[in-house]
């Protein structure tokens, strides 16, 4: 059947060729449709030569206890073309990963005044990095000295290193959520999934001791126990701190840091979009009005009258 | 001189006004060109600005930063 296909493409192609050769020779009807069939015969050879290797090349993997379960898609906010991320959303969700991420995951890529202008004033900015203690230096003598931080220190880490992470969380290394919304399938959709989806055990199921059971977690054991209970934040806002709430504004408060500059490229993108429209009009309307002369001409050629002899 | 007819009408006027006063001499051409295209940026980014935050109206710092300054 490959080969059948293939060979009926090369023939239809071959005809097309020959047909441009001719075309002058041939009356205009005829050579219009015949160039219609062979593209047609062209196109069904393609499209079977490639439903065909899609199918042999294809494996369907629906392994749900090996990959995780598909988290479904949220209609988030900031995801539509226009929106920016809702700040305030963005503001609870740092009180979230401070409270309660943090004691665990690093986020390395953001700084303290990265969060000015965003979520938190730089007053408040000031006075949140100073809580915290920095190894600085060498000073004059050549000794490491601490100071309170700053607003261009990075996000304090949790532990010193890798190794101390591991042994404080029986082996397992929570990683650094700094771009985990773009590191992880299904973005967003994934990590709210995640840190709501945490549930007993199906029947059959084991789950080793310090493991707990995740259906969104490649392999359904993730180290990572449920943190997010109802109440366990208080916002300032007086949003009712309810764990899909929390979940919702630490996972927006984690897009935002895996893609801060998200705001400003998609106004952008309107202001590009918009002033390339008017500039394809612009040229539209150029072409039109410089080729109108042209295509309302007509050209009469009246050959001279043959010559008696 | 791209008007040649002076037909008299209201367009033909406005056409010969504007060819004498910008097109002739081509420093108040050039002078032309660069002061609309910095006006008409100006323009445009103002207003695309106002639509945006109009679309956006409450999700941004600038929208609820006035909650959060108590000087």
């Amino acid at each position: 059947m490959f080969r059948l296909s293939a060979l009926s493409t090369r023939q239809a192609v071959q005809r097309l060729a020959v047909q441009a050769r001719h075309q002058s020779t041939i009356s205009t009807a005829a050579a219009s449709s015949m160039t219609a069939k062979n593209v047609s015969m062209a196109a069904t050879g393609v499209a079977t030569v490639g439903a065909i290797a899609y199918m042999s090349m294809e494996t369907v993997d629906a392994n749900m206890a090996a990959d995780g379960l598909h988290p479904p898609v949220y209609p988030w906010d900031h995801k539509k073309n226009l929106a920016t991320f809702d700040h305030a959303a963005i503001r609870r969700g740092y009180q979230v990963y401070k409270e309660v991420c943090a004691a665990c995951h690093s986020l390395d890529r953001i700084a303290w005044r990265n969060l000015i202008g965003v979520s938190h004033t730089e007053a408040e900015v000031k006075a949140m990095a100073e809580e915290f203690e920095y190894t600085d230096g060498p000073n004059d003598v050549g000794d490491m000295f601490q100071r309170p931080g700053k607003p261009s220190d990075y996000m304090p880490k949790p532990y010193a290193n890798e190794e101390q992470a591991r042994a404080g969380n029986a082996g397992a290394y929570p990683p650094d959520l700094s771009l985990m919304i773009k590191a992880r399938h299904g973005g967003a959709d994934y990590v709210f999934s995640l840190l709501t989806g945490y549930q007993d055990p199906p029947a059959g199921v084991e789950i080793r001791e310090g493991l707990n059971f995740n259906p969104y977690f490649p392999g359904g054991a993730i180290g990572m126990a449920r943190v997010l209970y109802d109440g366990l934040v208080e916002y300032e806002d007086g949003t009712p701190a309810t764990t899909s709430q929390m979940a919702k504004d630490v996972t927006i408060f984690l897009s935002w840091a895996a893609e801060p500059e998200m705001d400003e490229r998609k106004k952008m993108g309107m202001k590009a979009l918009t002033m390339l429209a008017l500039l394809t009009g612009l040229s539209v309307y150029l072409k039109r009005h410089k080729w109108a002369g042209l295509k309302t001409r007509k050209i009469l050629y009246n050959p001279p009258a043959p010559k008696k002899h | 001189m791209p008007v040649k007819s002076n037909n008299g009408t209201f367009a033909n006027k406005f056409a010969r006004a504007g060819y004498n006063t910008i097109v002739k001499r081509n420093s108040i051409f050039l002078t032309t060109i660069f002061v609309s295209a910095f006006a008409a940026e100006m323009v445009f980014d103002s207003v695309s600005d106002r639509i945006w935050d109009n679309i956006n109206k409450g999700r941004q710092w600038k929208d609820i930063s006035a909650k959060y300054t108590t000087e």
